[in-house]
């Protein structure tokens, strides 16, 4: 079965070519990836993820607000009780962000310039860690 | 899915969950049911169910069918009822991948707990509806929801496959290059019990209904047969769905007066269930030689009797489980 990933871009800069070249990307690697659009609000990507049941968010932020949008997508993911879904994040995301990210929860960043081939390897590898993290696939009867 | 932090709780208490409309919890059971997870399956099967009215959107690609089908939800919420949406989008054939857009049309109904959306790519189903689709509409059926709205690109089958498992299916066409009868071939015009000419306020709309009209005219429809009305609509624009809604209540309207045969509908659902497990079986158990494709590519075999070939092949191969 694929994996399902949302791809997302939270905040006001409305450039989405590289969230939808990432979008393809992942598709031409195997993935089904819902994509929603520009300008969408952290506790709307929240509820998005949950109802799509994703394996991973994705969110592409290129306006410099990457804290803050994080650290809400994060608490608003929790809060829908999504809290166990990997964020990932791509954008302009200085190094020195990379570190405080992580602390956030962020499980993998893609700095602009990052190769299309890094990011599905990354993505790959955030994926399997937290299937080696959960366990068994079905519900106790 | 257990993790350190989150504890998953047992089918029956994430059913009951879901039903109190826990959207993480629907959200996993849909899942489990797309997976078709042996346990869930089992367990709506024996549940009992309300009898949400379902209704299948297909048509061409463009044709605006994410648009009506925001419309649609928006005016089943004004009237107080809960809506689930599946939006069923194709899956490439050659990386199993898909991007799956349509809910960025309804997005203005994702703050409201009345309405649940979900996308859906076809993977593997040859007719381009999801192989599971049924069986999710069984799964929101059970949750509680009263309109489910089933959104199908009109590709191949798909449009048949959705008048399988639709109580109403609507289909789409815009009147763009006079093109909209392209899109409703043999096939299409069975299987819908309404047809919308949608962007009716561009140019040739009027063309395309009579166009419509006058193919509809030539069936001879049973005496006491539902007739498809012929609907326009402007899915973009404010009140521009009223005769959808019309015509959609009269369907229901209608349908309450003429049941369908249960038993017609359940043995047509078996024959397709057996076609779609025996054509899986195959598709595992055959592995195409290089030969095969070295002889096709040079051209020293003709391709049908390749085929032929390959046939024969599969059906001495035991399956292979993936």
């Amino acid at each position: 079965m694929a994996a399902r990933i949302l791809v997302a871009k939270p905040g006001l800069d409305g450039h989405d070519r590289g969230a939808k070249l990432v979008a393809v990307a992942l598709r031409d690697a195997g993935f089904e990836v819902i994509y929603t659009g520009i300008r969408q609000l952290p506790v709307d990507i929240a509820t998005i993820a949950v109802q799509e049941n994703v394996d991973m968010v994705g969110l592409s932020i290129l306006s410099g607000a990457h804290m803050a949008l994080v650290r809400k997508t994060i608490i608003a993911l929790e809060e829908a009780g999504g809290g166990d879904i990997p964020v990932v994040v791509g954008g302009t995301i200085p190094s020195f962000d990379v570190e405080p990210l992580q602390e956030l929860g962020v499980r993998a960043t893609f700095p602009t310039g990052s190769s299309l081939t890094d990011l599905v390897a990354g993505v790959h590898k955030v994926l399997d860690q937290h299937a080696a993290e959960t366990e068994g696939t079905s519900w106790t009867s | 899915m257990s993790t350190p932090t989150v504890a998953r709780p047992s089918l029956d208490d994430e059913l009951h969950a879901a039903t109190q409309g826990n959207v993480r919890s629907i959200g996993r059971l849909v899942s489990a049911v797309e997976n078709a997870d042996a346990t869930v399956l089992a367990a709506i099967a024996t549940r009992k169910v309300g009898a949400p009215l379902v209704v299948g959107l297909t048509g061409p690609p463009g044709v605006g069918k994410s648009t009506a089908t925001d419309g649609l939800i928006a005016h089943y919420r004004a009237a107080g009822r809960t809506v689930a949406v599946l939006a069923i989008d194709p899956t490439s054939p050659l990386t199993g991948g898909a991007i799956l857009g349509d809910r960025i049309r309804m997005l203005r109904h994702v703050k409201d707990p009345g309405v649940y959306i979900r996308s859906f790519a076809a993977r593997r189903q040859l007719g381009g509806l999801a192989e599971t689709t049924e069986t999710a509409i069984r799964l929101l059926a059970v949750i509680g929801f009263d309109i489910i709205l089933v959104e199908t690109v009109g590709i191949g089958q798909s449009e048949v496959d959705i008048a399988r498992v639709a109580s109403t299916t609507v289909v789409l066409v815009s009147p763009r290059g006079g093109d909209g009868m392209q899109a409703v071939k043999a096939g299409v015009l069975e299987i819908a019990d309404i047809f919308v000419v949608n962007k009716a306020e561009l140019p040739g709309a009027e063309e395309t209904v009579r166009d419509l009209t006058e193919a509809l005219a030539h069936r001879r429809p049973a005496p006491d047969s539902w007739r498809p009305p012929i609907v326009r609509a402007s899915a973009a624009t404010p009140g521009g769905l009223d005769d959808l809604a019309i015509a959609l209540e009269q369907h229901r309207e209608w349908l309450e007066h003429h049941p369908v045969q249960p038993g017609q509908v359940r043995a047509e659902l078996v024959r397709r269930a057996l076609k779609d497990a025996a054509v899986d079986r195959f598709r595992r158990a055959l592995a195409v030689p290089d030969d095969a494709v070295a002889r096709v590519l040079e051209g020293v075999t003709p391709v049908d009797a390749v085929i032929d070939e390959l046939v024969l092949l599969g059906r001495s191969s035991r399956p292979i489980t993936l």
